[in-house]
Order: C-alpha cells, then structure tokens, then sequence
C-alpha cells in the first residue's frame, strides 16, 4: 500500500492494465524497461523468422516435386510475413525496422540459435517443419495473450499460419518414411541432429534464465522455458512413435507419476556457444541477409526516386 | 535518419474488408515507396489466404489519434448520459414489441 501511494498516476493505470489482464497499446504510458524489453523480444523474434527463411530457403530450387516446391515456397514467404508483422508490431514501440536490421547485421541484436544449424537432407526441410515449427508453436500460442497488445495480435496471426507450417513438415516425413530405406534413414539422420538444438529453442533451464521472473510479471511471458520445454517433449513423443523415428535420447521415458515424459538435459554449453555467434552457419546466416540489404539497396533507392518525381508530376499537374 | 536513403520508404496502416458486409479493420502496418506499392504489399503480406476483399492503405503520419493521456476528460462526458441509453426508460410490460 505504501508503494502504490509512491507510483505516478501514469505507473497505476500502467500495473492495472496488466492486473487486470487487459492489453497495453502503443501510445499508453509505459515504463521504460518495459518498452525496451518488448521492442527486445519483438526484434529478436522478427530477426528469427527472417533469418529462418534461410536453412529452408535453401532447397526451394532443390526439391523433389512441383507440389513441394510449391509448398516450401509458400512456407519460406509466410516467414517472411511473419518478420514484417512483427517489425510492424515493433514500430509501434517507437522501433525503426531498418535501423533493427542494421542492429541485426551488424550482431547488436540476436536471433533464435536453431537456424544457425545447417540443412544437409531435403528430409531436414520436413524435419524442420514438425520439430522446429511445432516448438515455434509451443512458445508462440501463450503469447498471443501477450500484455503489449500489437505483440499478441500478431502472435495470433502467425500461429494461424504455422498449423501449416508443421503439417507440411509431418507430411512430407511421413511419405519418406513410406520410401526406400535410404529415404528412412535420412529422415532418421535428420531427426537426430535437429532434436536436441529444437529443444534449447526455449531457452536455458528457469534456474538460469535471469530475464524471465520480470518478464512474467509484465505479463510478457505467460510460462516458463522448462514448462514450455516439457509440453513440447510430451506432445512429440507419440507424433515420433507414429512415424517410426527414434529421438536420440536414452532417457526418454514415460514418468507415470508425474503424468509427463522424463527427458535428458540438453547440452547448456552447446547453446551458449551457438547464440555468442559460435555455431556451424552463424557467419553465413549473417553474411547472406547482409548481402541481400546491400543488394536490395538500389531497389529501395529507384522506388523512392520513383514516387518523389510521381508525386512532383502529380503537384505540377495540380498547379 | 542515420543512414542517407534508407529512410524514404513512409510508413502505411493497412485496413481490410474480411468480407461483404463487414467494415475495413486495421491489421498492420508496412513501409512502402507510395500508395500503389502500399497497396500490392498489403495485398502480399496481410491477405495471402483470401483473409479480404478490400484493403485501404494510409499514411501513417496523416492518422491523427486521441491521446491516451486525455482519456477522461475525452470519453468521460459520455458516461452520465444514462438517457441515450433503452434502459433508461420504463414502459410497461403490456406494451408490446418494444
Ligand atoms: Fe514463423
Ligand atoms: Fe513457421
């Protein structure tokens, strides 16, 4: 009661907005470690779906038919949809997209550590698809009740489009897996290597995870990394069993009396390698979206001349 | 403004018509070079599973907006008018199909 008599009236409405459960909007008055917190998280996840158009990217040219070159490029492009949605929803912060870009080229800013691993298969395109969107979609369905209330609007736009994302991905093992041994043993390959870097997508264990306890207070965050962590091992398990894969893990099992699966621990010094920049493709991921910046930068010059000299046309005209 | 030629692209609010019958609803915004390029890039990111039938575009720095901060003395006046409201007014039980 003391403390409350201590906060503005600005910092009251701001906590009961959260109390209450209700949304924050982007002209409210919010205090600054809250703001630089979301446009954080909001980067951080744009930068990802971005940089994640890369490892799938990739084998649009290479896959095996029409109908799944089709289906991977309309993956790879809602991807991108998903980066420009959450710009968007960053640019309501006070955010500038292109100076976020410059923030990520330039390794100011991070992305998800899974999409600094290499696609070696096209069995790795489905893999990706069932392991890395469906943990996607563990972390990502809490948030569309996110308190900053552009954030979670755009959270539930992309988690309508990643139901695709994983079915595809689910399909496309499948049909392998109803192949020839070598297409079964690529899926298996695959599996292997993208299991435990799919799990380190929720981040380190709660005990060592010093940002959460403040962002779950803003109401941010809804759940912990180890609870979201276990959900998406035990809603993955029986999807494994049903396809026939085995996930690299001996201690994986059914742990009846806590009515959830057990599972080993990650390797931690593996992921804090991966996000200070040490990973297998974190170089190339980087030095192609900058390549693409600089590339793109006529493009981005000729249609702004192009709409100043339109306009100027339009003002003569009207003269 | 850091870096000359980055910033010419202008801020646009989308809004779209879900379907017939229903009003514009803003979903989001993008960066565009004008109106035209505004409208196929709403048109590629906010509607690419037949989520419209229309889309306006505007720019964002020609949006004027009610300021939070004013909330009260905005919206308030509104709520002592218990007269614009059917409830206010009793009409016997008799009466019917009002
Ligand atoms: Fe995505
Ligand atoms: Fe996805």
């Amino acid at each position: 009661m003391t403390m409350e008599a201590e906060l503005s009236d600005d910092e009251r409405t701001f906590h009961r907005t959260i109390e209450r459960d209700q949304r924050v909007e982007p002209r409210d008055w919010m205090p600054e470690g809250y703001r630089k917190t979301m446009i954080r998280q909001i980067a951080q996840h744009a930068h990802s779906e971005i940089i994640g158009m890369q490892p799938e990217g990739e084998w649009i040219t290479r896959a095996p038919s029409l109908r799944r070159k089709a289906i991977l490029l309309a993956k790879v492009q809602d991807e991108a949809g998903h980066g420009l949605y959450l710009y968007s929803a960053a640019e309501t912060l006070g955010a500038d997209r292109a100076d976020l870009t410059r923030r990520l080229i330039e390794g100011r800013q991070k992305y998800s550590s899974i999409f600094n691993y290499p696609t070696l298969s096209f069995a790795d395109v489905g893999v990706i698809g069932w392991l890395v969107d469906g943990a996607a979609i563990c972390n990502q369905v809490p948030l569309c009740r996110s308190s900053y209330g552009p954030y979670g609007r755009a959270m539930i736009r992309i988690c309508k489009e990643e139901s695709f994302h994983q079915r595809q991905g689910y399909e496309l093992l499948m049909t392998m897996m109803g192949g020839t041994t070598q297409q079964r043993e690529m899926v298996q390959d695959a599996v292997t290597r993208w299991w435990w870097p799919s799990l380190m997508m929720f981040g380190p264990p709660d005990d060592r995870s010093p940002n959460s306890a403040q962002s779950m207070a803003w109401k941010i965050k809804r759940h912990s990394n180890d609870e979201l962590r276990q959900r998406f091992v035990d809603m993955t398990v029986p999807q494994a069993e049903a396809l026939g894969v085995t996930l690299p893990d001996p201690a994986l099992t059914w742990n009846a009396g806590r009515g959830h699966y057990d599972f080993g621990e990650p390797d931690w010094s593996e992921l804090t390698r991966v996000i200070s920049g040490d990973g297998p493709c974190n170089a190339l991921r980087i030095a192609r979206r900058r390549q693409a910046d600089e590339e793109g930068a006529w493009v981005r010059e000729a249609a702004a001349a192009h709409a100043a000299k339109r306009q100027h046309a339009h003002r003569e005209e009207a003269a | 403004m850091s870096e000359p030629g980055r910033h010419e692209w202008p801020l646009f609010e989308v809004f779209v018509r879900a379907k017939r019958g229903l009003n514009h609803v803003h979903v989001g915004s993008l960066r565009a070079a004008d109106h035209d390029m505004a409208l196929h890039h709403a048109r590629d990111l906010y509607t690419r599973r037949n989520e419209g039938v229309s889309i306006w575009v505007v720019r964002s720095d020609d949006v004027v907006a009610s300021a939070p901060a004013e909330k009260e003395s905005f919206f308030e006046p509104s709520g002592d008018k218990i007269y614009r409201h059917p409830t206010h007014y009793t009409i016997p039980g008799s009466v019917p199909h009002i």
